[in-house]
């Protein structure tokens, strides 16, 4: 602080209080709406204080789903969800940190076309190639199956570009050093890169794994059984069918367990996260 | 582009190291892409028994369809307000949290947790919300005079899709801004201190021009992200509507290509999109500050 301002740090504390409040209060409804009982929301305006129904909306939730809805249930969606997220995170680090390995270690014939051939897939977000990609999944026979779920989104340029940009930091003599031991190139990348690396694929395996998380359209497109259904899909499921039967407390309670992984994971690993955020920008 | 000053000599297995990555971008990237802009100059019939090819027909037509240039409007004043509504706020609360020390950490936690929470359950909050029966904010505004109710007023799905949006992105322009406020040297604020700047002057003459780079990185991050991830936004709340008043681009690649079936059109306005993600992904390459140097 350069100087003292009573007046302006109390201001700066109401300000970041009322944005502290903004920002929980949709979640805040939602949760409070999942702890009432159905019969709460005819009455018109929905409660603002917690009601004793929490345990049963979540209990039905998790145990059979709910039937009208058309979902199965929330604790196999979950599971989906989290098969999801942990392969194309691990995949994307896997296949990533190969492929950077040998663009920055080893000299050979096409390496620029490689390396253009990775940078091209920023430029193809799955939003703009809908349609073709789905008639390749659908081709080789993916949908309905957690390889189609995952394989399309797997590659990274990002990650690519990450891992490289941090193996040039690497000092030169670690690897002269473990060549002069008689290691080869795999031996140096297990038991020398790999080791040091392991902060960074920490913090990108927390991006990773809340992209793979919030995936929806992807989704929406190669899985019509509902025993390949994402928790996230679920809860589209769920509102679509709210129109009929309007049970708040039970779509609620859905959407308050789609969040909580994957938040929890921000908040538990924030220091990894901002980590990662900040050196994969995007 | 540079490798280590030593390097291993090995035929296959850099190739071998190589080949997963590229396998997954062929397959499931380019061979797609291709085929977008492929069938962007061509026409099937009706039946799918006859593909022919037909120039820049279908790009023609949807540059001339009402729909296509309405979608397009839309998608700009959807991506505009998104954009300044949260790099705003978010300027705002990071200024904020950059000027209590103490308990910095602590409003951090609890500002940056939205980042996690996916597009369409955003979109699922707010909607429930601002749900005409029984949301609550509708009830507020209805103090003021004000009837609310998405699904007949165009303007106002758009400021609903606008407020899910913009607040599921204040948490990534949050640690951006922060980390730019962080890195203003403290020593110019003290100088401009002496010389009797008041905190106000101070933000509005050092603060902000300094950290012009990173408002425009995450301009163009913004922008990239009202138009592509967006797509459960708008499906959780309004699905284009009222009466295409909230139909984005890449909404309507998704209606035209799998809901309409109308393949040429639908391939060519992936092919518009790529060229936007290309022009994007070229400006935040050549004019944003090069954190990746090849």
């Amino acid at each position: 602080m350069v100087e003292r301002r009573p007046f302006l740090n109390i201001l700066t504390h109401l300000v970041l209080i009322a944005g502290v409040l903004i920002v929980a209060f949709p979640v805040y409804v939602a949760f409070i709406a999942s702890t009432h009982e159905p019969s709460a929301f005819v009455r018109g305006v929905l409660p603002l204080l917690p009601g004793d129904n929490m345990f049963a909306s979540y209990r039905q939730m998790l145990s059979s789903g709910w039937q009208v809805g058309g979902t199965p249930p929330v604790w196999l969606m979950l599971g989906n969800s989290l098969i999801m997220a942990l392969t194309i995170a691990i995949g994307k680090i896997a296949i990533s940190i190969i492929s950077a390995f040998a663009i920055v270690y080893f000299r050979f014939p096409f390496r620029m076309l490689a390396f253009w051939i990775i940078f091209i897939t920023l430029m193809l977000p799955v939003e703009v190639r809908i349609i073709p990609t789905y008639a390749v999944v659908a081709n080789l026979g993916m949908l309905n199956s957690y390889a189609g779920l995952t394989l399309p989104l797997i590659a990274s340029a990002t990650a690519t570009f990450l891992f490289r940009q941090f193996f040039m930091t690497v000092p030169e003599e670690l690897m002269e050093a473990s060549r002069v031991d008689g290691a080869g190139p795999m031996k140096f990348f297990k038991d020398i890169l790999l080791p040091v690396s392991i902060t960074n694929i920490a913090a990108l395996f927390v991006i990773m794994f809340i992209y793979g998380w919030v995936q929806y359209l992807w989704p929406l497109l190669v899985t019509t059984d509902e025993d390949f259904y994402t928790i996230v899909l679920g809860i589209k499921r769920l509102m679509a069918s709210s129109d009929r039967v309007p049970a708040w407390n039970l779509i609620m309670a859905t959407v308050t367990l789609a969040m909580l992984p994957p938040v929890l994971v921000v908040l538990f690993m924030q220091k990894l996260f901002v980590k990662g955020l900040t050196e994969t920008e995007k | 582009m540079q490798t280590k000053r030593s390097t291993y000599q090995n035929r296959w297995l850099p190739f071998l190291l190589l080949a997963p990555q590229l396998a997954i971008t062929l397959v499931f990237f380019i061979w797609p892409a291709s085929q977008a802009v492929k069938s962007s100059f061509e026409r099937t019939d009706a039946f799918g028994f006859k593909t022919t090819f037909v120039g820049l027909e279908n790009y023609a037509r949807i540059l001339a369809d009402p729909s296509y240039l309405n979608a397009l409007g839309r998608t700009a004043i959807f991506s505009v307000s998104v954009t300044v509504l949260s790099m705003s706020l978010a300027l705002l609360l990071a200024v904020c949290v950059n000027r209590v020390l103490r308990s910095a950490k602590f409003y951090t936690t609890l500002l940056v947790w939205p980042y996690a929470v996916a597009p369409v359950v955003a979109g699922v909050l707010w909607w429930f919300l601002f749900n005409p029966t029984i949301g609550l904010l509708p009830h507020l505004l209805d103090w003021f005079g004000i009837s609310w109710n998405h699904r007949v007023s165009g303007t106002q799905a758009m400021i609903l899709i606008t407020i899910a949006a913009a607040w599921k992105q204040i948490s990534y322009n949050f640690l951006f801004f922060l980390a730019g406020l962080q890195s203003v040297p403290q020593s110019l604020m003290e100088a401009a201190a002496i010389d009797g700047a008041g905190p106000f002057k101070r933000f509005w003459t050092i603060v902000l021009p300094l950290l012009s780079p990173t408002t425009f990185f995450l301009l163009i991050i913004n922008i990239n992200y009202v138009m592509f991830d967006t797509f459960g936004v708008i499906d959780a709340t309004t699905a284009g509507g009222p009466g295409q008043a909230t139909m984005t681009l890449v909404y309507k690649v998704y209606t035209d290509g799998v809901a309409g079936l109308n393949i040429g059109s639908s391939s060519a306005q992936s092919v518009m999109l790529m060229g936007i993600v290309i022009i994007l992904t070229f400006i935040q390459f050549r004019y944003v500050e090069r954190r990746v140097n090849y």
